[in-house]
């Protein structure tokens, strides 16, 4: 396991490597950074605001006085989390009707195209501010709500890449032989999309990160007093024009897991071409 | 022109179909599955009655079909209804918007065409090269940074510390433009740096597939310079792919807006949307969404006939 770990950091271009351990540290830091946060996240600790970095306030402090670095440790489980699953929501979803829509072919895919190339024509971030403004923004219909917005995306996807498979000679045989839908989906088309599916859930994971912190950063998606790396760049907006650590601190950690996952996926997807 | 004509003209339907389901799914999630606006508008406090007569007065009594067909036909006719907070007409507060955000799109779709076309062809012609690989990983990140990361960083660098630029922008009639300019740099550039991004690497991937084709191959054995094999062979063949990736980044900026116009206090259509949203302003919201996704439909519209147009083998 850790030999083939390894041989494929190995394999890696350098870009690849360091967008590799951008996102193996964030998820760390997501696991386990709460534990080392050397606040508790609502105390307020410091007696100015807006402090610079020292010694006792890494990254600074924040509107409250409260210590950015532990705020950055908490926030970033919120938003790793809340864009994992939602990610991985959408793919599974989205591949599933895709499937669907391929196995079945006929009016089933006919309709379900149509309503995927619907939704796709609404800019997600409006899509999100609608069903927001409908629905709310409780931790959980958040979670439902910027998954649904991006399994058009992956359907799109998902259906390109079962289509092909689909009309491959190996397919036809397995349904002559008499298999079953189900099985024809699951045991002969969905193994040979895992590779491109992987670098569409990795996409669909940035995409989400940038728009659940930006939902946040409007003051529409996670809520007081709970805070994920886009509310603590909002929360701390005033102290921009006293050029405080606390709004560019946490603006950072969610660029840096972004363009993490993008350098990742991109080098892997040299790796397939090749 | 025999082939082309019947071409565009299904294009065109077939937008104004998709349009007409877009306006249905927003009339669905926005009026159909919420709770009440007329309970909304007037609060815990109001009696059972008010709540009815209000409900009446704003047509909610009636069933779903027969509320959106009224929507339908009044946003046809330009009237997208009554804002609940603001109490005037819709159409009125848009009209007050739309200008200003068309106007910061626009600037900043000037700016980044010609820089993002310009990356996007040298990359291409270096694929492989080091300024390419730099460029890639570039463009690479900068696609994925968020907004408001750009435009802070915009701020903390061009205002607190340079003093250069102000921090918000304002966009008032009496601004000569040399002053509209400055108070829309910051703006501009936030949204510029992530559109140029997004552009260049598609314009790359457009450009790059031609060069990889035997035909450039053959001009250059037969010796033609290759500054001409790009302008006369490359481009006019890459032009389809480029302008479609254009508008799918200016389409970007509409979403890309949200955040910056908040940031900066402009008031544009972006900023109003998410007020409406704030104070679940329904009627509000579903005309600024209508707005955005026929802008954005326009904008692909556009970009599938230019490349019909383009293209010499439809042009027959």
């Amino acid at each position: 396991m850790i030999g083939r770990a390894v041989s494929f950091f190995r394999r890696l271009p350098l870009s690849g490597r360091i967008g590799l351990c951008l996102f193996v540290g964030w998820l760390l830091i997501a696991l386990v950074g709460p534990q080392l946060a050397p606040y508790s996240v609502g105390a307020f600790v410091d007696r100015e605001v807006f402090g610079p970095v020292s010694q006792r306030f890494w990254l600074g402090s924040d509107y409250l006085g409260r210590d950015v670095l532990s705020r950055v440790l908490w926030g970033s489980r919120y938003t790793v989390f809340l864009a994992l699953f939602a990610a991985f929501l959408a793919v599974f979803i989205g591949t599933s009707i895709a499937l669907i829509a391929v196995i079945r072919g006929g009016w089933v895919d006919e309709v379900l195209s149509r309503a995927m190339d619907t939704l796709i024509s609404i800019p997600s971030k409006i899509l999100a501010l609608v069903l927001v403004a409908a629905f709310g923004s409780a931790v959980g219909l958040l979670l439902v709500i910027v998954a649904l917005t991006y399994i058009p995306g992956n359907f799109r996807i998902s259906r390109a890449l079962a289509m092909n498979i689909a009309a491959m000679d190996y397919v036809q045989v397995a349904r002559l032989r008499g298999e079953g839908s189900v099985q024809i989906a699951l045991r002969e088309v969905l193994p040979n999309m895992i590779h491109p599916l992987l670098t569409d859930l990795g996409l669909r994971f940035v995409f989400i990160v940038l728009l659940l912190s930006g939902l946040s950063f409007l003051g529409l998606g996670v809520q007081p007093p709970n805070a994920d790396l886009g509310s603590l760049v909002r929360e701390n907006l005033s102290g921009l024009s006293e050029g405080a650590p606390a709004v560019l601190a946490p603006a950072l950690a969610i660029a840096t897991l972004t363009v993490g996952v993008n350098l990742l996926i991109d080098s892997l997807r040299g790796n397939d071409a090749r | 022109m025999a082939k082309i004509l019947p071409l565009i003209a299904r294009r065109i339907g077939s937008a104004l179909v998709t349009l007409l389901l877009v306006s249905l799914v927003i009339f669905t999630i926005a009026s159909l599955l919420p709770g009440d606006a007329a309970q909304e508008a007037l609060g815990q406090s109001a009696t059972e009655e008010q709540v009815a007569a209000l409900r009446a007065e704003m047509g909610l009594d009636r069933p779903g079909p027969v509320r959106y067909a009224n929507w339908l036909l009044d946003l046809v006719r330009g009237d997208p209804g009554q804002s609940l907070v603001a109490n005037m007409p819709v159409s009125e507060i848009i009209s007050e918007r739309l200008p200003n955000s068309l106007l910061l799109a626009g600037l900043t779709a000037i700016f980044s065409v010609p820089i993002a076309l310009f990356i996007g062809i040298a990359s291409a012609i270096d694929r492989g090269g080091r300024l390419d690989r730099g460029l890639s990983i570039t463009t690479l990140s900068m696609v994925a940074v968020p907004e408001f990361l750009v435009a802070t960083l915009g701020v903390l660098i061009f205002s607190v510390h340079l003093l250069w630029l102000p921090s918000i922008a304002m966009a008032s009639s009496e601004a000569t433009f040399g002053e509209m300019l400055r108070s829309l740099a910051l703006p501009i550039i936030s949204l510029a740096v992530i559109v140029i991004a997004q552009m260049a690497r598609m314009t790359r991937a457009a450009v790059a597939d031609q060069l990889d084709r035997p035909y450039v191959e053959m001009a250059r054995l037969k010796g033609v310079p290759y500054s001409r094999i790009v302008t006369v062979h490359v481009m006019p063949n890459a032009i389809g792919p480029v302008i479609n990736a254009m508008a799918l980044s200016l389409s970007y900026l509409m979403g890309g807006a949200i955040i910056v116009e908040t940031i900066f206090n402009y008031p544009g259509l972006a900023s109003l949307m998410v007020n409406a949203v704030t104070s679940r302003d329904m009627p509000l919201l579903q005309a600024c969404a209508m707005i955005f996704c026929a802008l954005y439909l326009v904008l692909m519209l556009v970009a599938d006939v230019v490349a019909i147009l383009a293209n010499p083998r439809l042009r027959a």
